[in-house]
């Protein structure tokens, strides 16, 4: 598969102005898409996306591209179906290349309870208007045949959700494709421009000052992902954010042999092949707390060792390289959205392991919540206020490790 | 995988250690006295800091003590540890 030719330069490199009307930090996926909903769908362009190091360098240079909507709970379901949706017209939305690849994803289930789990999603999904179904392992083995269903494996594949519409896209362009089109509204990307702390007067945020001096600003729109909580500290706001390093990896190129993704939560694997040929998995996150962009060797370790019982026709695959990004989880493997207790400050964090996939639908809300000053329907569920009331949306059994 | 120094037994591989986040969290003097917000913040919110973190770990799969950390959330290096609830 050839890709793309792309344009020299795809945005501008702007000086950051004095004033912004909404300064988004972090340009990652979810900033770059808060940035161009902000402009497409409220026509609000007096706007900054602050990135302290290069633009989608985080985790969104660092995810494993999946993108699929099948989550228990009806608030989780609602926004990640809307942002499947939007995946599925993002191209023509961006009028840019973004390899988006409907290949289907198979959660693997490898005991009883896994099965019970796994069968009531499907029904919770298709409850909510999600393709999915339940299927045995026979019918696992015909979407994918190199995953190994015989019983002689310490834990035997009991079948497998299936969700045809899920996919994968190539998360540069992507990252991309977002940037270009914000530019092209007006909006200024700063890189190299590292938010430090906050200028406060009162219960509002006047100015953020960053290493390009300060910034003053009507709204500020956190995207942060693992460095939120280092931002909301020195505004005082506590979280329920825990930052950890999430590591993936790739091996060397191969010939298609893998036609979809496949996930297994049980012995905590997911694998999907890219375009180029690559085979590409993530593993758990590292247990302790880390901002250090790199994981400990004994999880990849675990996370090899499972794939390569569940395919063995990997057991030869080179491995090219392993990375870790830093993700913010929180209790219930649920974001946080919404309002802060500063009243210009909006946190948009605690995507975990799982946000790539939400980048459009979340970037779409946050954008419209940022506009109207108030949480959109979608995010409402996801307010930082959910840990007091205690209206929790417990995903670990559709999130809670892989993605 | 690094070694970490468990006060009782010495330096072992890290996979023999379970990992139990923010340290030296107590217990509410007075549980029914706390109001939902004081409650919330008990159970979910914990410090996250970039840098020196005081932690528990504890030492599963040797003494299964639980042992009191302080290590570096950049570097992942353990600048000490000690017997958990004491304080030298």
């Amino acid at each position: 598969m050839s890709t793309p030719e792309h344009p020299d330069f795809l945005w501008r490199t702007p000086e950051p102005k004095r004033h912004y009307d909404v300064v988004i930090v972090g340009g990652g996926g979810h900033g770059l898409a808060t940035a161009h909903y902000l402009a497409r769908n409220h026509g609000i362009t007096n706007v900054a996306v602050l990135e302290r190091g290069w633009l989608a360098g985080g985790n969104m240079a660092r995810n494993t591209t999946l993108i699929r909507s099948n989550y228990l709970w009806d608030e989780s379901a609602a926004i990640y179906e809307h942002s499947l949706k939007l995946w599925e017209g993002l191209e023509e939305d961006l009028d840019y290349p973004i390899l988006f690849s409907q290949r289907g994803v198979l959660n693997l289930a490898h005991t009883e309870q896994d099965v019970r789990d796994s069968v009531r999603r499907v029904e919770a999904n298709r409850l909510n208007g999600i393709d999915a179904e339940w299927l045995g392992p026979d019918e696992v083995a015909k979407i994918c045949p190199i995953v190994n269903v015989s019983d002689g494996i310490r834990y035997p594949v009991q079948g497998a959700t299936y969700q045809p519409r899920a996919g994968i896209a190539k998360h540069d362009y992507v990252a991309w494709g977002f940037a270009r089109r914000a530019d092209e509204a007006g909006i200024d990307i700063i890189q190299n421009c590292e938010v430090t702390d906050f200028v406060v007067d009162g219960d509002r945020v006047t100015s953020v000052r960053t290493s390009r001096g300060d910034i003053a600003c009507g709204t500020v729109a956190l995207c942060a992902a693992g460095h939120t909580s280092v931002l909301l500290d020195r505004l005082g706001v506590r979280t329920p954010l825990q930052s950890h390093p999430l590591q993936a990896l790739v091996s060397e190129l191969l010939e298609p042999v893998h036609p979809t993704i496949v996930m297994s939560n049980a012995v905590h694997v997911y694998v999907s092949q890219a375009h180029k040929g690559e085979l590409v998995m993530g593993a758990g996150v590292d247990g302790y707390n880390g901002y250090g962009r790199r994981g400990a060797f004994h999880v990849i370790e675990r996370q090899m060792a499972a794939a390569v019982e569940l395919f063995p026709v990997f057991a030869r695959a080179h491995l090219l390289r392993s990375w870790a990004g830093i993700v913010d989880v929180t209790p219930d493997a649920s974001p946080v959205v919404g309002h802060t207790p500063y009243e210009n400050v909006l946190v948009n964090a605690g995507w975990g392991t799982g946000g790539f996939k939400a980048t459009p639908g979340i970037g779409w809300a946050f954008a419209d919540t940022v506009a109207h000053g108030r949480p959109h329907p979608l995010v409402a569920p996801f307010a930082l206020d959910r840990f007091v009331t205690g209206a929790l949306v417990d995903e670990h059994g559709a999130a809670g490790v892989a993605h | 995988m690094q070694l970490i120094t468990c006060p009782w037994c010495g330096p072992r591989e890290e996979t023999e250690f379970r990992y139990g986040g923010q340290a030296d969290l107590a217990y509410p003097a007075d549980p029914s006295a706390l109001d939902d917000e004081q409650w919330a913040r008990f159970v979910f919110f914990r410090d996250n800091p970039e840098g020196a973190f005081a932690e528990r770990w504890c030492h599963d799969a040797g003494c299964r003590r639980w042992l009191r950390a302080v290590r570096d959330t950049r570097t992942y290096v353990f600048a000490e540890t000690r017997p958990y609830g004491r304080t030298a």
